[in-house]
């Protein structure tokens, strides 16, 4: 998209409704973004002050700060707040705020619909965290809630787990439909699908995900519920069901998930590589095909989470290889982001810092995660640390990186206000170096043999999980830094300019910073 | 909104409906899957009706029988032969001796399982105590027997066969104000009668 014809009407400007109530009632896409990226941010520090607990309890072999039973119940909850709290909720707020902008729409197609996908959410984690204060404690069964320990073994607070998942599955279905719809219905004239700025394009595809496989998710807990209130025996050997079965379907929806959770991650990333290389993407219809194989592949690899339970080794084949076949577009993509930057006019801004970072890491937890795909090494490495290097380094320096490029990048735009700059560079340092010395010495610890989920561990793993608390602490401090500067941003600042960056491509490039209440009320012209 | 974007909202609604239903229908599916394949080691929970499974010549097979009581099921369940030898294409019977060790009349299922599972489509069993519930008064004691037989198709890399059955406490199962204060009570007995054995 070049040329953008605008044409505001400013007679029938109106701002927004005064108070507490334009929050509640409110039906803007903007005012929506907004909403969905401050609860991900609040839910990222719950979820990172849970991260701290363990990473305590972990500091020195034995028992200190915690009951075993309450560090299981931080680790789930830690877990599910950091999924379904933190990341999912950022990536829905960032489509909120940019797809309208980018494909030239007025807002997002179903108003009301996304009014009431963002305030269910604060409920359904209300109910989750209560359970702490229950008798019998919060959910400890780990993020994956396996069967029979969600089921049988289960605290009794698992019911409201349950429903807390399904009032979160209701969001995100509802979160998907309306992105979906606006995609397909509301883009500008002449903004064919091929036009599309990547951001849309990677939510396009995780909506479909989100849409196949939110269901399942909920139709998983609504068969627990039934295990263990009426009477049922879907995993429950004794009557004939199947614990195996659970691990299935949870993965049928598990896997697409992650690939949910990154794939908006690669949109951010190659519209922030595009800008501060200053040269055209490269190879953007193969990112789209790229994302596209990714899609389709994660339902077809869901069995290599579960390798060790006892698969045909016909199955374990299938799924090592269709595992690896993963490499082959997730390795296109790389190639074309660093092929973006090779000979760019680069310029080190934060937002480009953070995305450089997150080729970089997250292609050391892609390559972890093809070791893992190796069915006779998953044998050795399944349920130990390394797992959980492998898909922290994929979530946090990648997912949650790319967010916090993504707000570095867009909050001119949203604010009016530049961030700091020396700030911003000193947040991605502190994190950087908080996310490399918490988790690369996992990979260590893991490969020698250290089970994941344990609040104790033998005395040989002693040394690199103290480092790796340290390194938590450092990237959990870093995060208040985070806090202030996008609060200080909010406050004020340099005035940002309509185009921000020095060759920033894109619809909401072309509007006023901060973007008005109403964008678009006009469709632009795109040529 | 426009007529597509109706349309639209229409598919992705029908959509969201049919990967619930879909979700449900994996159950059965996988059942099935693991029927007609064998995989998982599941075998089947019903008696053979096909009457021309014995062969003349068939050949050495090795069959282990492995028990486990499921968490707090205190009975005493334990093959009456550790293994036997037998033919494959001949029906034997082998039997499994159990005994209620509580004080009060319980409800039993066995679950079977075969290792490796691609011997599981090859098992036949004419009768089986898996294909009922077992109930026990106090103290009573049985011998269960399996009439089991191994096809011929049965792949000649498989010289031994484990079979393995998992007995499981269903007495209370659709009790569910019972079982709390039930499985404490158990749980003291089991500990009791093992000491005196």
């Amino acid at each position: 998209m070049s040329a953008v014809i605008e044409s505001h009407d400013h007679e029938h400007h109106h701002g927004p409704a005064e108070g507490l109530t334009r929050w509640l009632y409110t039906t803007n896409h903007k005012d929506i973004g907004t909403l969905y990226l401050w609860f991900s941010f609040a839910m990222f520090l719950i979820g990172g002050a849970m991260a701290m607990v363990i990473r305590a309890e972990l500091f020195q072999p034995g028992m200190q700060i915690v009951e075993p039973e309450f560090y299981n119940q931080m680790l789930t909850l830690h877990g599910l707040i950091m999924v379904f709290g933190a990341v999912m909720p950022a990536f829905v707020g960032l489509a909120n705020w940019l797809i309208p902008m980018m494909v030239g729409a007025p807002d997002m197609a179903l108003p009301r619909m996304n009014n009431l996908s963002f305030w269910i959410l604060p409920f359904a984690f209300f109910i989750l965290l209560s359970s702490l204060f229950m008798e019998g404690g919060a959910p400890n069964f780990g993020w994956t809630f396996y069967a029979p320990l969600s089921t049988t073994y289960a605290p009794p607070s698992v019911t409201f787990f349950i429903f807390s998942v399904h009032i979160l599955g209701a969001s995100s279905i509802m979160g998907a439909i309306n992105v979906v719809v606006t995609i397909m219905n509301m883009r500008a004239p002449g903004m064919t699908l091929m036009k599309m700025p990547l951001f849309v394009w990677s939510w396009l595809i995780t909506a479909y995900l989100l849409i196949a496989v939110m269901p399942v998710l909920a139709g998983a807990v609504t068969m627990m519920l039934m295990d263990i209130h009426f009477g049922t025996s879907f995993f429950n050997a004794a009557g004939g069901g199947d614990p195996v079965l659970f691990q299935h379907i949870f993965w049928f929806f598990g896997h697409p998930e992650v690939y949910i959770m990154i794939l908006p991650a690669f949109g951010i990333t190659s519209h922030i590589i595009e800008t501060f290389s200053r040269k055209q993407l490269f190879g953007h219809t193969s990112m789209v095909w790229a994302m596209t194989s990714i899609a389709i592949l994660s339902f077809v690899v869901w069995a290599h989470h579960m390798f060790t339970v006892g698969l045909p080794l016909a199955a374990e084949l299938f799924f090592m290889w269709a595992t690896m076949l993963i490499a082959v577009p997730t390795g296109v993509k790389v190639f074309n982001w660093v092929t973006t930057m090779f000979r760019g006019s680069i310029t080190y801004e934060t937002p480009m810092l953070f995305a450089i970072a997150f080729v970089v890491l997250f292609t050391i937890g892609g390559f972890s995660g093809l070791m893992l795909a190796i069915t006779p090494a998953d044998f050795q490495y399944h349920d130990t640390y390394f797992v959980v290097a492998h898909f922290h380094y994929v979530l946090v320096p990648g997912a949650i990186f790319s967010i916090m490029a993504a707000v570095y990048y867009w909050i001119p735009k949203w604010t009016g206000n530049m961030y700091d700059e020396r700030l911003g560079r000193l947040h991605f340092w502190l994190s950087f170096i908080g996310v490399n010395v918490t988790f690369f010495p996992q990979h260590w610890i893991g490969l020698a043999g250290m089970p994941r989920r344990v609040p104790d561990y033998a005395l040989q793993f002693a040394d690199w999980n103290m480092v790796s608390s340290v390194g938590a602490f450092l990237f959990g401090a870093s995060q208040i830094l985070f806090l202030f500067i996008v609060i200080k941003t909010v406050m004020g600042g340099k005035k940002a300019t309509p185009e921000v960056w020095e060759g920033s491509r894109g619809l909401e490039w072309t509007v006023d910073s901060p973007a008005p209440y109403h964008t678009f009320t006009t469709p632009p012209k795109v040529t | 909104m426009n007529e597509g974007g109706k349309r639209t909202i229409k598919l992705l609604c029908f959509a969201v409906v049919g990967m619930f239903t879909f979700s449900f229908a994996l159950v059965p599916l996988y059942d099935v899957f693991c029927e007609i394949t064998g995989l998982n080691g599941k075998v089947e929970l019903s008696a053979t009706t096909n009457q021309n499974l014995e062969t003349e010549e068939g050949r050495d097979l090795a069959i282990q029988f492995v028990s486990h009581n499921n968490e707090q099921m205190p009975w005493i369940f334990r093959p009456s032969e550790d293994s036997i030898k037998i033919q494959t294409g001949k029906f034997h019977t082998a039997t499994f001796y159990v005994k209620n060790t509580t004080d009060r009349t319980m409800t039993a299922q066995a679950i079977p399982s075969v290792a490796p599972s691609n011997a599981a489509i090859h098992l036949k069993k004419l009768e089986c105590f898996c294909f009922e519930q077992q109930e026990l008064a106090p103290g009573e004691e049985a011998l269960l027997p399996v009439k089991l037989i191994f096809d011929d198709e049965l792949p000649e890399s498989i010289k031994s066969v484990v079979l393995s059955y998992t007995i499981f406490d269903i007495t209370d199962y659709n009790d569910i104000k019972l079982t709390e204060h039930d499985n404490e009570h158990d749980h003291h007995d089991g500990h009791d009668m093992e000491s005196t054995l």
